[in-house]
């Protein structure tokens, strides 16, 4: 197992560098020439050569991007085109929103799509369960700022239970910090319960269908027991997968909902950065957001080793 | 002498459900075909008969009509420059809907392709693969937004970008099917009847990887609307002047505490068109795929 673990880790490195040499490509072929930016309008052609000898721009491609990787190794994603701060800074200033409404996403939207997929497998094929599936479906296809709109105009302004938009840091207070992510959480998290929910009853409808499930049935072990003891526990490996690959769902996400609420996050800093076309710092948040992507997989592969005996590489 | 004990009649329960036959029937025998597709014929004939539908030309900027509440004359309203959303929505429907078909056509035939060489030839296989992975690690939406932050907004950047964003997922798709099929007894059989490799791929796997592409494909069109309008919503999308239900949004956002009906108008359309083609997706993998339909 330990082998198994060391190896998964290891298969990650390929998969990162992979990601970094398309980030750093992106900033080469990226319109705009520094150089010229930074020499302004008045320099000559030899200005212009000289500023980009003296940042490095003239080497090669391998060899900048090789500089640029043992930098991001050491944490160093370059200066902000913009505001001219270290990018690791800038970043490391929006991270405390973003976490939070992803933490709290991620608590509701699991503590509901599992009892829900639960009861629509366990209800197969009646109206609870069409219902359920109905809802999932509409889940899908309703964008995040939508849902995001709807909750804010309807629970907001129109019954005045939740503050419209901001946020407020956990430091200020649980409930407070709380108040003021519920609806961007909801609105977040409502995809992310659809995708659950459905991997959990099509997984738990596999299991009920299984010898065990009927061997518990004939003990006479109570409904729920079967459900979630031994049902939920066979199912949980497809779902926590889904779990894992559906936190790209949610990156993709919060870039929106913090804009749909104005939470000064790391979403709120890509759009800034793209309306500002500052390429570094757009570069910086593309790699962290993937690399977060990639231990959050690896964390769930390592984490069925440990958790499931029945799997073993 | 021996006796049979005769089994009893089979239940009532065990009756093939009666199959319908024809169109009418296939479309009575799967409701979600028939409603997703029913919604979506109804967007496609929006979006083509919109210069017909009472709209006026939806770029028209008139600043004394700005901001007007629906109404009789201006049915859902006017955004912040006076332009007709009624007219914008309509018109809208052709950007999403374009968007959704070329991406899912594009995606499709790339993810196809590099599906097809990574299944089958084994050397191919691992690069192609950590790169896909590679791309797959980055979140679609943050791909196809740091794409278009490259590039010039327009429709074609745009489907490209999010066409780029979703070929990793099918080519795993493609390379999955391709490799369970490589196991199978035909396959075998062809193989030592000395089928080429171009004839076996064209022959006897590629149309068994056109079941779950097309489901596939039907989700895609789908997630690229999504993302088409998110795109728009946060102004990297499509550019600022074509009505799309994206940017049609963006434009009422700051006034979405006083006007909120410029945002509900094009998100209704939004959704119903994703929901329709979702519905599709559902129904054909029920039909194409009866081993899931029982459990997915």
């Amino acid at each position: 197992m330990f082998r198994y673990i060391l190896g998964r880790v290891f298969a990650t490195i390929p998969v990162m560098l992979i990601v970094a040499l398309f980030v750093f490509s992106l900033l080469y072929i990226a319109p705009g020439d520094p150089a010229a930016v930074i020499a302004g309008d008045q320099a000559s052609p030899a200005d212009v050569e000289k500023i980009r000898a003296s940042l490095g721009l003239d080497r090669p491609f391998l060899v900048r991007f090789s500089e640029w990787f043992f930098n991001l190794l050491q944490g160093d994603l370059g200066t902000s085109m913009f505001t001219g701060m270290p990018v690791i800074e800038l970043i490391g200033q929006r991270v405390e929103p973003t976490l939070s409404l992803m933490v709290l996403t991620l608590i509701i939207a699991i503590s509901v799509a599992v009892p829900i997929g639960v009861l629509a497998a366990w209800k197969s094929g009646t109206w609870v369960d069409r219902g359920i599936m109905a809802v999932s479906v509409i889940g899908f296809s309703v964008p995040v700022f939508v849902v995001g709109y709807l909750l804010s105009f309807f629970l907001s302004l129109e019954l005045d239970w939740f503050p419209v938009q901001g946020y407020v840091s956990y430091k200020k207070g649980f409930l407070i910090w709380l108040e003021h992510l519920a609806l961007p959480a909801i609105a977040l998290g409502f995809v992310y319960i659809a995708l659950i929910a459905r991997i959990t009853r099509a997984t738990m409808l596999e299991v009920l269908s299984q010898d065990y499930i009927r061997t518990a049935k004939a003990k006479g072990m109570g409904q729920m027991g079967i459900l979630f003891l031994h049902a939920l526990k066979n199912a949980a490996v497809p779902v926590v997968t889904v779990i894992g690959i559906g936190v790209a769902l949610l990156i993709g996400g919060a870039v929106v909902t913090e804009s749909v609420f104005a939470i000064p996050g790391l979403g709120r800093l890509t759009i800034d950065a793209i309306v500002r076309r500052d390429y570094p710092l757009i570069q910086g948040l593309v790699v962290v957001f993937s690399f977060v992507y990639v231990l959050v997989n690896l964390c769930v592969d390592v984490i069925y080793t440990i958790v499931d005996p029945r799997i073993r590489y | 002498m021996t006796s049979f004990a005769a089994a009893p009649a089979l239940p009532d329960l065990l009756k093939p459900r009666r199959q319908r036959k024809g169109l009418l029937g296939f479309l009575l025998n799967n409701p979600t075909i028939t409603i997703g597709a029913g919604l979506l014929l109804l967007m496609l004939f929006v979006a083509v008969a919109a210069p017909w539908l009472g709209t006026v030309d939806p770029t028209e900027l008139a600043p004394r009509k700005r901001n007007l509440e629906p109404s009789a004359d201006y049915w859902f309203g006017t955004d912040a420059f006076g332009r007709d959303i009624y007219s914008r929505v309509l018109f809208g429907a052709r950007v999403s809907l374009v968007i959704g078909f070329a991406v899912a056509f594009f995606a499709s035939v790339i993810g196809l392709g590099i599906g097809l060489i990574s299944g089958t030839f084994r050397r191919a296989d691992s690069l192609i693969m950590r790169v896909m992975d590679g791309l797959m690690s980055i979140p679609p939406i943050l791909l196809a937004i740091a794409l278009m932050a490259l590039t010039r907004a327009s429709v074609e950047n745009v489907v490209l970008a999010i066409t780029i964003a979703e070929v990793p997922r099918v080519s795993r798709l493609v390379r999955g099917v391709v490799l369970s099929l490589r196991e199978q007894a035909y396959v075998d059989a062809a193989i030592s009847c000395g089928c080429r490799m171009p004839m076996l791929i064209w022959r006897h796997i590629l149309p068994n990887t056109l079941a779950p592409l097309t489901v596939q494909a039907t989700y895609i069109c789908a997630s690229a609307m999504i993302t088409e309008s998110i795109l728009s919503f946060i102004g990297a999308g499509v550019p600022p002047i074509i009505p799309s239900w994206g940017n049609i949004m963006a434009d009422g956002r700051t006034l979405f505490q006083i006007k909120p009906y410029i945002i509900f108008f094009p998100a209704v359309f939004l959704s119903v068109t994703v929901l329709a083609v979702n519905l599709m997706g559902d129904g054909f993998r029920d039909v194409l795929d009866p081993r899931k339909s029982k459990t997915g």
